[in-house]
């Protein structure tokens, strides 16, 4: 697009005027049916226009933070639940704080409002813990999570599968106990010298420094009850207010395994960046892929490779968020390379999230929904009504002016103003559901102005025309000459709309990257309705005699548009039409 | 309209047009004076920030009889003339935010609405609200501005040639900066919408610019071989020659947003309309101007100073001064027509339409359409 003359278009587009025009009447009819298919008739509006609802998230106070709630860290908080819940920027949500301590989020109509409370509601503080010790938390032997993503499966350890849970057990509770019991009693293990791969006491993991262990920690891991969801997300609440620097319990998020974990060792904050995959080979489902920071990937190598010569369970990292143990793989060699993938249970829907959430970062604070309630549109209907007859007067007038000084062309210029509206109206619609797409009021007031930007195209092109007629020639040959010279100035021109909208839509965030969205899709529908629409229907047109022996109402006449007495017409026209890059 | 058609051929051909090019120092100062007065005015009165970006207080309220309506205009008359956006909640009370209100100015504001609205004034809770477009989505938008910037110059300076990717930045200042000083002087409050209305701007200013210059750099292709016309002059009769294109744009894209800000907004009084149309409306009409009046005589002024242009600028002089000397021995008034780029009056025009002929077929319009350069006139 840069260098728009170079590339000759595809003879479709001149020599086959009807394919072209079939083409994207096949399209419009496609988009249409979408349409009804989907059952969306109508753009999703956004919350100016069309109301929705509204959260009231209240920040909670954490022991040990006494300052946490702060203007600062509400901030911030602010900005990352605007973008976690803004997705691709064009949902139009809007977030702000309020008061001290509590944060609005308004979604628009139609949003998952479900989906919406997780985004929000999250604090997505992830954190990589060492495992200090495991005990199984439920009847099945499954570890919830078991490879690292360097450490191939070749490298896996023979015994992976035993390490947390993989062992036969009584109840879940009695379990833990027996644990911390045995814990307890090891008083001088000797576990250094064990080899690794030596079975260890099925229902113990027997830690090969239990004198490490606080005995409050353990005590509580004793206490731990992983076995409910709810007395997991109590004890996840817990485990999400203690310091980074503190050792914890935890539970695995299936209730399978518990574990005390030291201190963080690598933070939510060292992931730069994280993306949901589909993990093919493996057969591990959905997975969230993670890239640290440098600094990230240098402590995460560090700390694998630290814990890599450990024995089970010791040899194991965990993965948290917000308090709970997502995944616990092991470790058999330092994992370099910065990055690093979380496994286990995951499914599309929760491993988008995730990454979303991690792209992110972590909320400086925990926030509780307080309120949820429905609002209505800010700018009533009155204004979008007021809006649209406004709108309507002015492309009447469009429409007025375009008829009286084109005549018949202007109906070349209408039908792609049609056709372009059509386009427009059903992509929006249908990107809707699709992707969140909402329209608000200056997005519609963008879509008017849209209105002159593909005028000009066509404007362009008959400008053109016209101008090849008053050098003395027909039409036809006008109609073929003017194209590559009027196609490259659309081209030109276009590409700069486009490079504006596709760098905002990149670098910003909010509404911004929502205008750009706009921009860029009613671009390049402006050069899809004048390449595939516009240009054929001339061609098609300047067949018929009404144009190409230029009726005083076509808008071609030669003597109104002062074409130079036919001196030199009867050669030109005879000439073969040449249609030579401008 | 058939006169209109008229002038659209003669201004295609040379025999009628505005002299952009001659005149550009008035349109120069012109601007300058403009912008001048839009940063006074920005100076002076500031812009009056929407509560999207300042923040401000939230009333809530009980269930009420109300409609968002009336309560809307309530509270902006009970604040004084901020501006209040209304929203019926889903128990039937209002949320009712209003802009650069603080706690003081907020207590008697409460008691008011409570009067207004008919509730009680303690079940009236009033919070302060921060901005929902914070810093981030500014800063952001900031920094994409910024890389936009640097990549269209780069792509113009390719496509183009740095001459005029300097002169299209100019007028997108050129253009920016008045909008932005209206604003200020207009008071109309800032909110998201005049954001985006800029944007659109930013967009529709260098569109219409490249539209312009993609004409210029056509016309003066192969400049150098001719010596009939100077760069300025062929600068010009481009500018003239797309002129009819210029104005049909213009007024295609103006009539929507002059419906929605003179309809929509002066009629119906549509509020957030109201401020995104007036940024598009003046933001349109400064595009248009600068592209014509700015954009291309500042590219004319740039290219004037090439060795490659004075040298053509001098053999222009030089062949007229030869020819205005045949003429003047011929005793002949027809060096009229030479001087191209002065609007000309129809006499010495049509004094010969063999004068007329030739102008109509400038070298650069021949050249380029597979003519053997030894044709060349």
């Amino acid at each position: 697009m840069a260098a728009p003359n170079k590339g000759r278009r595809s003879p479709a587009a001149q020599s086959r005027p009807g394919r072209a025009l079939v083409l994207i009447l096949v399209v419009i009819a496609a988009l249409v049916g979408g349409m009804f298919y989907s059952g969306t008739m109508t753009p999703r509006l956004g919350i100016d226009l069309a109301g929705g609802t509204s959260f009231t998230l209240e920040a909670q106070n954490q022991p040990g933070k006494p300052n946490a709630i702060n203007e600062t860290n509400m901030k911030t908080a602010a900005g990352i639940i605007e973008r976690r819940v803004n997705g691709l920027g064009v949902s139009e949500a809007e977030v702000q704080t309020q008061g001290t301590n509590h944060i609005i989020v308004n979604i628009p109509k139609g949003t998952d409002a479900k989906q919406a409370r997780q985004q929000v509601g999250t604090t997505a503080q992830l954190g990589f813990r060492t495992v200090l010790t495991a005990a199984a938390g439920a009847k099945t032997p499954t570890p919830g999570a078991s490879e690292s993503p360097k450490a191939g499966s070749g490298e896996k350890e023979k015994q992976g599968g035993d390490s947390a849970s993989a062992t036969p057990s009584a109840g879940p509770t009695t379990q833990g106990r027996a644990v911390s019991d045995a814990l307890k009693k090891d008083d001088a293990p000797s576990p250094s010298g064990k080899p690794t791969g030596s079975p260890s006491a099925p229902p113990v993991q027997q830690p090969p420094a239990g004198a490490d262990i606080p005995a409050a920690l353990q005590k509580k891991l004793a206490a731990l009850d992983c076995s409910t969801k709810e007395s997991r997300s109590a004890a996840a609440e817990q485990a999400a207010r203690a310091k980074p620097s503190d050792s914890i319990v935890s539970c695995e998020d299936d209730g399978k395994t518990k574990y005390a974990l030291g201190p963080v060792k690598v933070e939510g904050t060292d992931v730069d960046d994280a993306k949901a995959s589909f993990d093919q080979q493996g057969g591990q489902g959905w997975l969230v892929q993670m890239n640290f920071t440098s600094a990230g990937g240098k402590k995460f190598a560090d700390v694998t490779g630290d814990i890599a010569t450990k024995t089970p369970p010791q040899n194991q990292f965990a993965i948290t968020l917000d308090g709970e143990v997502v995944s616990a793989p092991q470790v058999s060699s330092a994992i370099a390379g910065g990055n690093a993938q979380i496994t286990g249970g995951f499914t599309q829907q929760t491993a988008e999230d995730l990454a979303n959430m991690l792209s992110y970062g972590a909320l400086p604070l925990s926030f509780k929904i307080a309120d949820e309630t429905t609002v209505t549109a800010a700018l009533g209907g009155e204004q979008l009504n007021a809006g649209l007859i406004a709108g309507a007067i002015g492309l009447a007038l469009v429409v007025i002016y375009l008829i009286a000084y084109y005549r018949g062309l202007s109906l070349v210029a209408l039908a792609s103003l049609v056709v372009s509206a059509v386009l427009t109206y059903t992509i929006m619609t249908l990107l809707g559901p699709a992707i969140g797409f909402a329209l608000n009021l200056p997005a519609v007031c963008g879509a008017i102005v849209a209105i002159g930007i593909t005028a000009d195209s066509f404007i362009v092109y008959f400008e053109r025309i016209r101008d090849e007629i008053r050098e003395g020639r027909t039409l036809r040959p006008s109609v073929e000459r003017a194209w590559p010279r009027a196609r490259r100035t659309i081209l030109v021109s276009d590409f700069v709309s486009f490079l504006a909208a596709a760098v905002l839509f990149i670098v910003t965030v909010g509404k911004v990257q929502g205008f750009a969205f706009t921009l860029g899709l009613t671009t390049l529908l402006d050069v899809v309705v004048v390449f595939f629409f516009t240009k054929p229907l001339m061609t098609l047109l300047a067949k018929r005699k009404f144009f190409y022996s230029g009726h005083p109402w076509s808008g071609l006449d030669p003597t109104r548009l002062g074409a130079k007495p036919p001196l030199r017409r009867g050669r030109r026209t005879s000439a073969p039409i040449e249609t030579k890059e401008a | 309209m058939s006169k209109l058609g008229n002038i659209g051929a003669r201004l295609y051909r040379g025999e009628v047009g505005y002299d952009f090019i001659g005149k550009r120092k008035i349109w120069y100062a012109v601007s300058i004076l403009i912008t001048i007065t839009a940063i006074v005015g920005l100076g002076v009165r500031g812009l009056n920030m929407g509560i999207e970006f300042s923040g401000g207080a939230v009333f809530t309220t009980p269930k009420t009889s109300v409609s968002s309506t009336q309560a809307q205009h309530q509270a902006e008359a009970a604040s004084g003339g901020h501006a209040a956006t209304v929203q019926k909640l889903g128990n039937g009370g209002l949320r009712i935010q209003i802009s650069e209100l603080d706690t003081k100015e907020s207590v008697p504001v409460q008691e008011k609405l409570a009067k207004d609205l008919n509730v009680p004034v303690e079940d009236v809770n009033t919070q302060l609200v921060g901005p929902s477009w914070g810093e981030e989505i500014a800063n952001k938008a900031w920094l994409g501005l910024g890389i936009f910037m640097i990549l269209v110059v780069i792509y113009l300076a390719i496509a183009f040639e740095w001459r005029m990717a300097l002169a299209a930045l100019i007028a997108l200042i050129h253009d920016l900066t008045i909008t932005v000083g209206v604003y200020a002087l207009v008071g109309f409050e800032v909110t998201p919408g005049t954001v985006i209305g800029l944007l659109t701007i930013l967009g529709y200013s260098l569109y219409d610019t490249v539209v312009v210059f993609d004409s210029l750099k056509e016309a003066s292709r192969g400049i150098t071989k001719q010596s009939r016309y100077t760069y300025g002059e062929i600068a010009n009769r481009s500018i003239n020659s797309t002129l009819v294109r210029s104005i049909n744009t213009t007024v295609v894209a103006l009539l929507p947003v002059a419906g929605l800000l003179f309809v929509g907004g002066g009629f119906l009084g549509a509020g957030m309309l109201n401020d995104i149309s007036l940024a598009l409306f003046v933001g349109l009409a400064a595009g248009a101007y600068s592209s014509i009046f700015i954009a291309t005589p500042l590219v004319a002024d740039f290219k004037e100073r090439e060795p490659q242009m004075k040298a053509l600028a001098r053999r222009v002089r030089a062949k007229r001064a030869s020819a205005a000397a045949k003429n003047d021995s011929q005793g002949s008034a027809e060096g009229a027509a030479e001087s191209g780029e002065e609007p000309q009056d129809d006499a010495p025009a049509a004094a010969g339409s063999s004068a007329a002929g030739p102008r109509s077929q400038p070298a650069s319009r021949t050249r380029g359409r597979g003519r053997p350069s030894g044709k060349r006139r």
